[in-house]
């Protein structure tokens, strides 16, 4: 890998002319990924096998942009694209964005997850378009027999000194035999014409008019359509079934038992699920069948035992317990959620004797071929994937488990299929947030903060990487996150920002709880730990204490926290995690005795934010999805059998439920970071802030709704 | 198995499907319109809202058996350019996320709007309150259907 400051953009494109009239690049749209988009221009005579990405500018000036990157929603469709055309320089009314077709061979960070894609894509991304916009200059310099360094660009048209113009169209054909320019010149930020534009999502016409896009929209000649039938608890085997009643369905093609589950193929999809339900399966009693109330008393359990693996330590937490005049004690407890993806899981598959075609929506596309192809005991390089738009993801599409049933029930019934899922069989096969106890423990001496002790005890699953070097790691000289673990049969995941989303809820209530114990004012204690930050030389601490009181003060700002407002309860919390800063201020009325979330403020600071449109839809929907599930979330276990299955038992927040949400950016010039995640976490702690104002009751346990004292 | 003629954005089809077969898996599956989403499959989430002689209905729940005789409109056939004045909303305000709720959104919208044409905020947020959007799309949803309400 080249150096990041230094690299030469020469081996990473490659450009060619096209067959009718123009010029092709092929680059890769994240440094890690190799194949492969197929842009709809003949490139098998062009070598481009080393590229996953296209730029295809035709002599007509309309530039064609084709990504590989998946789309869940977060808009990384619409705002890589924007980052090209900016270096690039082109009119976005020129620009047209299409997801192509994948053969999967290695595609690395061709993963819609952790907010990231963005962060990664930056510097690649924009070094992209530059080189092309250069390549451009050169030619028509070479052309008009002037120096490149006196022609500029604007919106895809060249221009000189002597006033000579020419457009990208008319010299691309040209360009394409052209040298690629090595370490070419990026925009300055200031000279930014596209990206922190309101640019509208790049599907938006086909979303509102119905065209397909969807993995379950998926349809190829001769597919049939399969459904499978699972163990109806996490933890049990299949023993036998009778599927004679089910055979006597119309339009029932074949019906299977692979890797303990049946596969039932139909004609059609009504078909396949109306078949389903009449077959007769039989379990067996299982092991570690797991119940809500058992898990929750062995999670409290870990919690006052003693084995924990210590992620974090500094200082002597136990030596400031011991002198502490005070301790503050909580225990925060959060259950199992579910992702409930609206579009619910699927995926073609068509496995044959010389190629196996995949199709669908997943986070990991890589990741899957392999295991499918490690299933099948077939080479990877005979899978192609294509890539659908996915109807939500919050990291249950990272999991692939419902691709490679397909493909198994296509490899077994030598058809091609698309499998669908009901949303019974997507919790039934789910892969969790896992539930999580939190323990918080402040040792407090002189009316001073003077130790810090956080214990996670979950299932199957515990934070990870960085997060226990988040803040207020640096700020409390004795520090220590321990964490512990059980295992169990219900397989667990990554939930929209993986730990973080609820330990923000637990962290961030905690502070609340330690300013009044302390009695002073809560804003304040964050701000004065700050401090202590400020300077560090621990390379595990990546936030910064000014970018984090920037957000403080913003919102502090915006919403007017702190004044007294006559029946408005405010209450506030701070996050930093997917390398962006949110501060969050929920405001709360009370209404015939309940309380209810009237706005949310909202002070982000991602870096420089390049499609202000998408960003805020994002943050509207992280605060909003953070607020509901802390009302309502939850998934509970009686024997292993999730209890609900859902959306009459699982509930999401709906539209009258619904807080107005105001966001307010951070102005930077610094490069982009996460925004599909980082809104979430803070907003369940400055819900259940507000929420004690409001009531006096101090929430440590979701779904805030059971609380009958306050809810009824 | 039996022969049903359909009368859906005012074309004439005919299907051989079991009469229990819901309304949206004809759609999906036979008619190749797949605008109308499939999520919950038990009329709680609204993805799958289509009209039925102008109301709003869930076709997960609606057997083809029942919808013989009625006009059927979905996404496909609001407007001939996805130019009705909810759809230019949706657009203006850029409101799906991941997209997959949104025509069921906007169908459910329509034919408020057609029965009220001049909505409080309070009424909108009554009316949209049974369609679920996961990515919570809420905000703009709610901006959209005001926004349409006064350029009708
Ligand atoms: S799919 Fe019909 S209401 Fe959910
Ligand atoms: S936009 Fe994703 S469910 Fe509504």
């Amino acid at each position: 890998m080249a150096k990041k400051n230094n690299i030469d953009r020469r081996s990473f494109l490659k450009v060619s002319s096209l067959a009718g009239g123009g010029l092709i690049v092929g680059f890769n749209f994240l440094t890690s990924c190799k194949p492969n988009v197929k842009p709809s221009v003949d490139i098998s005579k062009l070598n481009f096998h080393e590229f996953n990405a296209f730029i295809k500018i035709a002599n007509n000036g309309i530039v064609t942009l084709f990504a590989p990157n998946p789309e869940i929603g977060q808009g990384v469709k619409t705002s890589m694209p924007m980052i090209i055309a900016e270096e690039l320089d082109v009119a976005w009314d020129d620009v047209y964005v299409e997801q192509g077709d994948l053969d999967t061979d290695v595609f690395e960070r061709q993963v819609a997850g952790g907010s990231q894609s963005i962060r990664h894509g930056w510097n690649p991304l924009r070094e992209t378009g530059a080189t092309v916009k250069q390549l451009l200059i050169n030619t028509a310099a070479a052309k008009w027999g002037v120096e490149a360094s006196e022609c500029f660009v604007k919106e895809g048209v060249i221009y000189n000194s002597k006033k000579e113009e020419i457009t990208y169209g008319e010299i691309a054909e040209e360009a394409s035999k052209g040298e690629i320019p090595a370490n070419v010149k990026l925009k300055d930020p200031k000279n930014y014409t596209i990206i922190g534009q309101n640019i509208r999502n790049v599907d938006i016409d086909k979303i509102i008019t119905g065209k397909p896009l969807f993995g379950l929209d998926y349809k190829k000649e001769g597919m049939l359509y399969a459904c499978v039938v699972q163990a109806s608890a996490f933890g049990k085997n299949l023993v036998s079934f009778d599927d004679t009643a089910a055979r006597a369905n119309e339009g029932v093609v074949d019906i299977f038992e692979f890797n303990n589950k049946i596969a039932v193929i139909a004609n059609s999809t009504w078909e396949a699920m109306r078949a389903k339900k009449a077959i007769v399966a039989n379990w067996d009693d299982g092991d570690n069948l797991e119940t809500t109330e058992e898990y929750s008393k062995k999670l409290t359990a870990l919690l006052e035992g003693k084995k924990f693996r210590t992620v974090r330590k500094d200082g002597n937490v136990e030596k400031a317990f011991k002198e502490a005049d005070k301790v503050l004690e909580r225990v925060y407890d959060t259950p199992f959620l579910p992702h409930n993806c609206m579009e619910p899981m699927n995926f073609f598959a068509n496995v044959t004797d010389d190629k196996i075609e995949l199709a669908g929506p997943i986070q990991t596309p890589q990741n899957t071929a392999n295991k499918i192809a490690n299933l099948l005991k077939r080479d990877v390089k005979d899978i192609s994937l294509e890539l659908t738009r996915m109807g939500g993801g919050f990291g249950r599409r990272l999991k692939g488990n419902f691709a490679i049933d397909a493909a198994q029930i296509s490899n077994i019934a030598k058809k091609p299929v698309l499998l669908v899922f009901s949303r019974e069989d997507d919790i039934l096969s789910g892969t969790f947030k896992p539930a999580l106890k939190y323990k918080i423990s402040a040792a407090i001496k002189d009316n001073k903060l003077t130790g810090y002790h956080v214990k996670e005890a979950g299932i199957n699953g515990n934070m990870y990487g960085l997060i226990p070097n988040f803040f207020p790691a640096g700020c409390i000289e004795n520090y220590q996150v321990d964490l512990a673990r059980y295992r169990s049969n219900i397989t667990i995941g990554a939930w929209r920002a993986p730990y973080t989303n609820f330990f923000a809820f637990a962290e961030q209530s905690f502070f609340d709880e330690l300013a009044s114990e302390l009695n002073v004012d809560e804003v304040q204690l964050r701000l004065d730990l700050l401090q202590n930050v400020k300077n560090t030389k621990d390379k595990r601490i990546q936030y910064s204490a000014e970018r984090m009181e920037a957000v403080i003060h913003k919102v502090v700002d915006k919403s007017g926290y702190g004044e007294n407002k006559d029946d408005v309860y405010q209450g506030f919390s701070v996050y930093y995690c997917h390398n962006s800063y949110v501060a969050e201020v929920a405001d709360v009325v009370m209404e015939a005795g309940i309380p209810v979330v009237k706005k949310v403020t909202v002070a982000v600071d991602c870096g420089i934010v390049v499609n202000p449109l998408g960003a805020l839809n994002q943050i509207e929907g992280a605060v909003l999805d953070g607020i509901g599930h802390a009302m309502y979330g939850d998934l509970k276990f009686i024997k292993g059998v999730p209890q609900s299955t859902n959306f009459h038992a699982n509930r999401l927040i709906r539209m009258k439920e619904t807080p107005i949400v105001e966001t307010h950016f951070i102005k930077s010039d610094i490069a982009p970071t996460g925004l599909g995640e980082p809104a979430l976490p803070p907003a369940i702690p400055a819900l259940a802030n507000a929420i004690k104002r409001a009531t006096g009751i101090r929430l440590t346990k979701m779904p805030f709704i059971e609380y009958k004292e306050i809810f009824g | 198995m039996a022969k049903y003629k359909l009368l859906v954005n005012e074309k004439e089809y005919q299907v051989n499907v079991t009469s229990d077969t819901p309304l949206l898996w004809v759609l999906r599956d036979h008619l190749n319109l797949v605008g109308t989403k499939f999520s919950c499959g038990i009329g709680q989430c609204g993805a799958c809202t289509i009209h039925i002689d102008g109301a709003p209905t869930r076709s997960c729940l609606y057997p083809v058996s029942l919808a013989e005789g009625k006009t059927i409109t979905t996404i496909e056939g609001l407007s001939e350019n996805g130019d009705h004045p909810v759809q230019k909303a949706w657009k203006e305000i850029d409101v799906p996320q991941c997209g997959y709720c949104q025509s069921g959104q906007i169908m459910t919208a329509t034919s408020f709007l057609e029965k009220n044409p001049n909505p409080s905020k309070d009424e909108i947020r009554e009316a949209m309150h049974g369609n679920i959007c996961r990515c919570a799309s809420y905000n703009r949803i709610e901006k959209a259907v005001e926004k349409a309400s006064k350029t009708k």
